[in-house]
C-alpha cells in the first residue's frame, strides 16, 4: 500500500502545485509534499525491514533492500532540498531572476521529477524504468533553463540532446533485453519484469545480453555522467538553480546508476564472466581520471563541484564493477554519503553565490568573516567530500581503495593519484573562499542551513558508527548484487 | 540462330532507330503542354533531321579527320546499343552480346569520341563542354555500373536477357533493392542524357551548357547524326529502364505471337515514361554546376544502398 | 495476398525507411525535413500495421495508430507551425558537406547491417532481417543530429532516432509490451512539447535558432 502513497504523493503534489503554485505559500506546500513522501518512504522501509523483499501490484513493483535504501535516500534528500529551496528561491525571486509563473513551473516540475525517480527505483519493469528515467530528464530540462539566460538555455539544450541520445541507446539496450527475454519468458508484459528475468538469467542468450549491456551502460552512463559522455553535467549543474543542481547530483545520478546495476545483475547471470564489471571499471576509472584533471581548471564553483560529482560517480561505478561483497558494500555506502554531502555543499554554495552575485571562485572570499555558519558549512562539506576522516566518505573510499589493491592492483595508483589531485585542487580553491579577506556585507537574511548541518551530521555519524540495522541492510543489498 | 530471330533482331533495331526521334518529339510535346505553350508536332525532330541532311556541311579549316568521323561512330555506337537492349523480344541473336558491362563500354566509347571531336577544333566552348561532360560521366558511370550490379545480383548474371527473364517471366516478387536502383538509374539517365536538372538541352547559355557546348561546331549531316544519336541514347536509356524495372509484357523466347502485345506495351510504357520525364523537367530547376557532383554522388549512394539492401533482405 | 508478399512489402517499406533517412541527411531546408519526417512516420506506421495484419499480433495495430497520430499528423503539424511562426525555413548548409555525410552514412549502414546480423539470425520474427535497417536508421539519425547546427533539425534527428528504435523493436520482437510502448510514446510527446517551448525560449534569448551562438559553455 505504501508504494502507492509513495508514488501518488509527488504526482498529486505536481498537479496541485501546477494549478496553485504561484501562490505565496507554494514553497511551503512543496516542502510539505516532500515531507509526506518521506513519511511514505519511511513506512515502506519499515515494512521491508520487517517482512523482507516484496512484489506489489501484480508484479509491477518490486522492492528489496537495494532499492528501498535508495528510495529512502531519494525521499530524504528531496525533502531537505525542498526545505532549502523555500528561502533560496524566494530570494532569487526578490533578486528579480524569477517571476511567479516560473516558480510555479519550478515547483510542479520538481515534484514530477521526484515522482519519476521514485517510479524508476520501485518499478519491476525494465521498460517502465526507461520511461521513468526519460520522464525525470524531461522534468529537469525546463528546470535547468529556468533563468532563461543564454548560458542556461545552452546548458539545457545540451542536457536534453546528449541525454536524449543516451537514453535512446538505453532504449535499444532494453529492446535487446526484451528480445533475449522473450525467447524464454514468452512475449507480453511479463518478459521485462526484473524478478522474472532474474529467475531465468542463466538461460538468457549471452551474445544478445552482452550487446544489450553495452547499450544500457553507455545509455544510462550518459546520465550518470560517465566520461566521455559527461559534458552535459557540469553545464546543467552550473547554469540551473542551485536546488536543481543539488537533486541532479545527489539523486538523478544515483538513479541512473541503479538502472545500470540492475542490468548488470542480469548480464552477469547470463554471461557467467565479468565482462560487465570490466566495462564498468573501465568507464568508472576513465571518469575519475578525466574529472580530476578538469577540476583543476575550473573557475566556477558549481562547475567544480559538478566535476567532483563525475569523479565520485566514476569511483562508485568502478567499485560496483569490481563486484564482491566488500566492494558492493563500499559502493552503496559511498552512494549514500556522496548524495548527502554533495547536496549539502550545493546548498552552501548556493547561498554563497547569492551573497556575492557571482559563481566565480576568485570573487567569493571570506565567507567565515561575514557568515560564519555558511563558511563552516562549506568548509566541512568540502573536507567531507574530499574523504577526510572522521567523515563517512573516508570510510567508503578507504574500503574501495583497499579492495582495489586486492582485486585490481593496476588501478590503485591511478585512483590514489586522482584522489590526491582532486584533494589539492578543491581544497586549494575552497580555502580562500572561506578564509580570505572580504569587504562584502553580511547576508541580509538568514541562510537555510538546517539541511546542510543535518546532512553533514549524518555523514559524520556514518563515518564514526554505522547503526547495526543499516549495516545489515547494506550487506543484504550488497549480497543481492552478487556479493 | 533462326531466320526469324535475325529478322526480329533487325526489326527491333530499325524500330528503335525510327522511334527514337518520335520519343524525343513526344517529350518536347509534353513539355510544351505542361508549360502552357503550343506544342510542336510529334514529327518535329524528323523535320529538323531532314532539314539538316539537306544542308551543306561547314567544317573548320583545321579540323582533323576525327572530327568528320566522330558523328558516324557515335551514331553507330548508339544504334548498336539500341539493338542489344531487349525492347520487344527477349531472346535475339545479339543477346549474348547484351552484357550490361559491354553496354556501359559502348556508351563510354561514344562519349570519348564526342569529347575528342569537341576538343579537336580547339575552341574554348568545345573544350569547356568536353571537360564538363567528362566530369559528369566520370561520376555517372560508376553509379550506372552499381545499378546494373544490383540487378545482376538478383538474377546472378550480367546479361540483360537473363536479367529481364528473371524479373519479367518468373514469379512476381518485390525487390526493395530494385526500388533504390531505379531511383539511382533515373538520376544517372538524367545526367547522361543532358536533361534538366543536370543540363538543359534547350539552351545555349555558355555558363551552364554541357552537351550543347560540345556540338557547337557541327552542322548539316554531322549535326543531324549527332542529334539522332542523342535521341537514340534517350530511347536506349528508356528501354533499359523499362527492361530492368518494368519488364512485364516483353515477348518471351521463341514466341512471335506475343509480339503485338509487346509492341503495344512498349509504346505505352514509353509514352508514360516520356510524359513523366517532361513533368519532372518542368517542375525541377536546373542545378548549379557544382551541385552536379552531389547529385551524382547521391545516385551512386542509392545504387550502393540497393546492393547492401539486397544482401540484407534478399540474399 | 500470399504471406510471401506481405514480407516483401514489409521489406520494401523498410528499405523506404532507410531511403528517407538518407534523404533527411541530404535535405537542406527545415520544411523539407519535416515533410520527410512525416513520410518516415507513414512508412513506419504502414509497416507496423502490415506486420500486425500478417502475423496476427494485434497490439501492433495500436502502435501503428499511435505512430500515425503522433508522428505523421500531430508532430509535423506542430513543427510546421513553429517554422511558420519563427520564419526559419531557409537553406542551411550542414557542418560537413552533404556527399561526405552520405559516404559516412554508407559506412554506418554497413556497420549496422553487420552488427545486426547475429541478432537477426536468432530472432523468430518474419521480418527479422530488417533489424539491420532499423539500426541503420538510428545511426543515420544520430549522424544527422551531429552534422546539424540548428535546433529544429536536431529535434527531428532525435525523433527519427526514436522511429528507428521503434522499428527495431517491431522487427526483432514484434514490438515491446504495450505498456512500455505507451510510456515511450508519452515520453516522446512530452519531449516534443517541452522542446517546442524551448525553441521559443531560444529564439527569444538569442534572436536565432542557430546553435552556433551556443558555444559559451566549453572547457577552456
Amino acid at each position: 500500500m505504501e508504494i502507492y502513497w509513495l508514488l501518488g504523493i509527488p504526482l498529486t503534489g505536481s498537479i496541485f502545485l501546477g494549478l496553485w503554485g504561484s501562490r505565496r505559500h507554494a514553497p511551503e506546500i512543496n516542502a510539505a509534499f516532500g515531507l509526506l513522501t518521506l513519511l511514505a518512504a519511511a513506512f515502506l522501509t519499515f515494512r521491508i525491514i520487517d517482512q523482507g523483499p516484496m512484489i506489489v501490484g501484480a508484479g509491477w513493483f518490486f522492492i528489496d533492500s537495494f532499492n528501498v535504501f535508495l528510495v529512502t535516500l531519494t525521499a530524504f534528500v528531496a525533502f531537505t532540498t525542498a526545505l532549502f529551496s523555500r528561502p533560496y528561491m524566494r530570494i532569487e525571486a526578490e533578486h528579480g531572476k524569477l517571476n511567479t509563473q516560473r516558480l510555479r513551473l519550478y515547483h510542479s516540475s520538481y515534484q514530477i521529477f521526484i515522482g519519476a525517480m521514485l517510479l524508476a527505483l520501485t518499478t519491476n519493469n525494465m521498460g517502465i524504468l526507461w520511461v521513468a528515467m526519460e520522464a525525470a530528464t524531461l522534468a529537469t530540462v525546463l528546470l535547468v533553463s529556468l533563468y532563461r539566460t543564454p548560458a542556461s538555455l545552452e546548458a539545457a539544450w545540451k542536457y536534453f540532446i546528449l541525454c536524449g541520445v543516451g537514453i535512446a541507446l538505453a532504449l535499444f539496450g532494453t529492446i535487446l533485453l526484451y528480445f533475449a527475454a522473450e525467447k524464454i519468458l514468452g512475449s507480453g508484459g511479463t518478459a521485462l519484469l526484473w524478478t522474472h528475468l532474474n529467475d531465468v538469467k542463466a538461460q538468457l542468450e549471452p551474445t544478445v545480453m552482452q550487446l544489450a549491456f553495452v547499450f544500457l551502460l553507455v545509455g544510462y552512463g550518459t546520465k550518470i555522467g560517465l566520461a566521455p559522455l559527461h559534458s552535459w553535467l557540469p553545464d546543467a549543474h552550473a547554469e540551473g538553480p542551485t536546488p536543481v543542481s543539488a537533486v541532479l547530483s545527489g539523486l538523478l545520478l544515483n538513479v541512473a546508476l541503479y538502472a545500470v546495476i540492475r542490468s548488470k545483475v542480469l548480464v552477469d547471470g547470463a554471461l557467467g564472466n565479468n565482462m560487465a564489471g570490466s566495462l564498468m571499471m573501465g568507464f568508472g576509472l576513465l571518469s575519475v581520471v578525466l574529472a580530476t584533471l578538469l577540476i583543476r581548471r575550473q573557475t566556477d564553483v558549481k562547475r567544480m563541484f559538478a566535476y567532483s560529482s563525475i569523479e565520485h560517480m566514476g569511483l562508485i561505478t568502478f567499485a560496483f564493477g569490481m563486484g564482491g561483497a566488500v566492494a558492493n558494500f563500499a559502493a552503496l555506502l559511498h552512494m549514500t554519503l556522496h548524495s548527502l554531502t554533495k547536496s549539502a555543499i550545493f546548498f552552501t554554495v548556493g547561498h554563497a553565490t547569492q551573497k556575492t552575485g557571482t559563481q566565480l571562485m576568485t570573487d567569493i572570499r571570506g565567507l567565515i568573516k561575514t557568515n560564519p555558519t555558511l563558511g563552516w558549512g562549506l568548509m566541512l562539506g568540502t573536507v567531507a567530500i574530499l574523504g577526510m576522516p572522521p567523515f563517512g566518505v573516508f570510510a567508503s573510499e578507504f574500503l574501495i581503495i583497499t579492495t582495489a589493491m586486492h582485486e585490481q592492483p593496476w588501478a590503485t595508483p591511478l585512483l590514489l593519484l586522482a584522489l590526491g589531485v582532486a584533494f589539492a585542487s578543491i581544497f586549494g580553491k575552497v580555502q580562500p573562499m572561506v578564509f580570505g579577506e572580504t569587504e562584502l556585507p553580511k547576508l541580509p537574511y538568514q541562510p537555510a542551513l538546517t539541511p546542510v548541518f543535518l546532512h553533514l551530521g549524518l555523514v559524520l555519524m556514518l563515518g564514526l558508527y554505522i547503526p547495526p540495522y543499516l549495516a545489515v541492510w547494506y550487506r543484504q543489498a550488497a549480497q543481492l548484487l552478487g556479493g | 540462330m533462326t531466320s526469324t530471330g535475325v529478322l526480329l533482331q533487325l526489326a527491333q533495331t530499325l524500330l528503335a532507330i525510327l522511334l527514337a526521334p518520335i520519343l524525343m518529339g513526344w517529350v518536347n510535346q509534353c513539355r510544351a503542354w505542361l508549360q502552357g505553350r503550343s506544342a510542336p508536332p510529334l514529327t518535329q525532330p524528323y523535320r529538323t533531321l531532314r532539314k539538316l541532311f539537306h544542308k551543306d556541311a561547314v567544317i573548320a579549316h583545321h579540323a582533323s579527320p576525327l572530327f568528320r568521323f566522330a558523328p558516324y561512330m557515335i551514331f553507330a555506337c548508339m544504334a548498336l546499343a539500341a539493338g542489344i537492349v531487349p525492347t520487344l523480344a527477349n531472346d535475339l541473336p545479339f543477346s549474348p552480346a547484351a552484357d550490361v558491362i559491354a553496354l556501359v563500354g559502348i556508351f563510354a566509347l561514344a562519349r570519348v569520341f564526342l569529347a575528342l571531336a569537341a576538343m579537336d577544333i580547339g575552341t574554348a566552348f568545345g573544350s569547356l563542354g568536353a571537360r564538363r561532360e567528362m566530369l559528369v560521366s566520370f561520376l555517372a558511370e560508376p553509379a550506372l555500373l552499381m545499378v546494373f550490379f544490383t540487378a545482376s545480383l538478383i538474377s546472378h548474371s550480367t546479361e540483360l536477357p537473363v536479367i529481364v527473364e528473371t524479373l519479367a517471366l518468373r514469379q512476381f516478387a518485390i525487390y526493395p533493392s530494385l526500388a533504390f536502383a531505379a531511383v539511382a538509374f533515373w538520376m544517372v539517365s538524367v545526367a547522361e542524357n543532358a536533361r534538366i536538372p543536370v543540363d538543359n538541352p534547350g539552351t545555349h547559355l555558355e555558363l551552364t551548357m554541357i552537351h550543347e557546348a560540345m556540338i557547337l561546331e557541327y552542322s548539316a549531316r554531322h549535326l543531324a547524326l549527332i542529334e539522332w544519336a542523342v535521341a537514340l541514347k534517350l530511347f536506349t536509356y528508356s528501354a533499359l529502364g523499362i527492361a530492368l524495372f518494368l519488364p512485364w509484357g516483353i515477348a518471351p523466347q521463341g514466341n512471335p505471337g506475343a509480339l503485338p502485345l509487346a509492341l503495344a506495351a512498349m509504346i505505352l510504357k514509353l509514352l508514360i515514361g516520356g510524359a513523366a520525364l517532361a513533368l519532372i523537367e518542368t517542375v525541377s530547376a536546373k542545378l548549379r554546376l557544382f551541385r552536379v557532383p552531389e547529385f551524382l554522388a547521391t545516385a551512386f549512394l542509392l545504387a550502393v544502398l540497393g546492393m547492401l539492401i539486397h544482401f540484407l533482405l534478399e540474399a | 495476398m500470399h504471406p510471401a508478399y506481405h514480407l516483401q512489402l514489409i521489406n520494401l517499406l523498410a528499405a523506404l525507411l532507410l531511403l528517407i533517412s538518407f534523404a533527411m541527411l541530404a535535405q537542406r531546408r527545415v520544411a523539407g525535413l519535416i515533410t520527410l519526417f512525416a513520410w518516415q512516420g507513414t512508412a513506419l506506421a504502414a509497416s507496423t500495421a502490415l506486420v500486425a495484419w500478417s502475423t496476427g499480433q494485434h497490439h501492433l495495430y495500436y502502435s501503428a495508430a499511435i505512430t500515425l497520430t503522433l508522428k505523421v499528423i500531430a508532430m509535423p503539424w506542430y513543427f510546421y507551425r513553429i517554422v511558420k511562426k519563427l520564419d526559419v525555413n531557409r537553406v542551411v548548409e550542414p557542418m560537413i558537406n552533404i556527399p561526405t555525410t552520405m559516404l559516412i552514412g554508407i559506412v554506418l549502414v554497413i556497420f549496422s547491417f553487420n552488427l545486426a546480423l547475429p541478432i537477426s539470425e536468432m530472432s523468430g520474427t518474419v521480418m527479422r532481417s530488417t533489424l539491420g535497417i532499423a539500426l541503420a536508421t538510428v545511426l543515420l539519425a544520430f549522424l544527422m543530429m551531429i552534422t546539424r547546427t540548428k535546433a529544429i533539425p536536431q529535434v527531428i534527428g532525435f525523433l527519427a532516432m526514436e522511429n528507428g528504435l521503434f522499428f527495431a523493436a517491431t522487427s526483432a520482437t514484434y514490438g515491446m509490451p504495450l505498456v512500455v510502448e505507451l510510456g515511450v510514446a508519452l515520453d516522446v510527446l512530452v519531449a516534443v512539447f517541452v522542446l517546442g517551448i524551448f525553441i521559443f525560449q531560444i529564439r527569444e534569448t538569442f534572436d536565432s535558432l542557430d546553435l552556433k551562438h551556443m558555444e559559451k559553455l566549453k572547457e577552456r
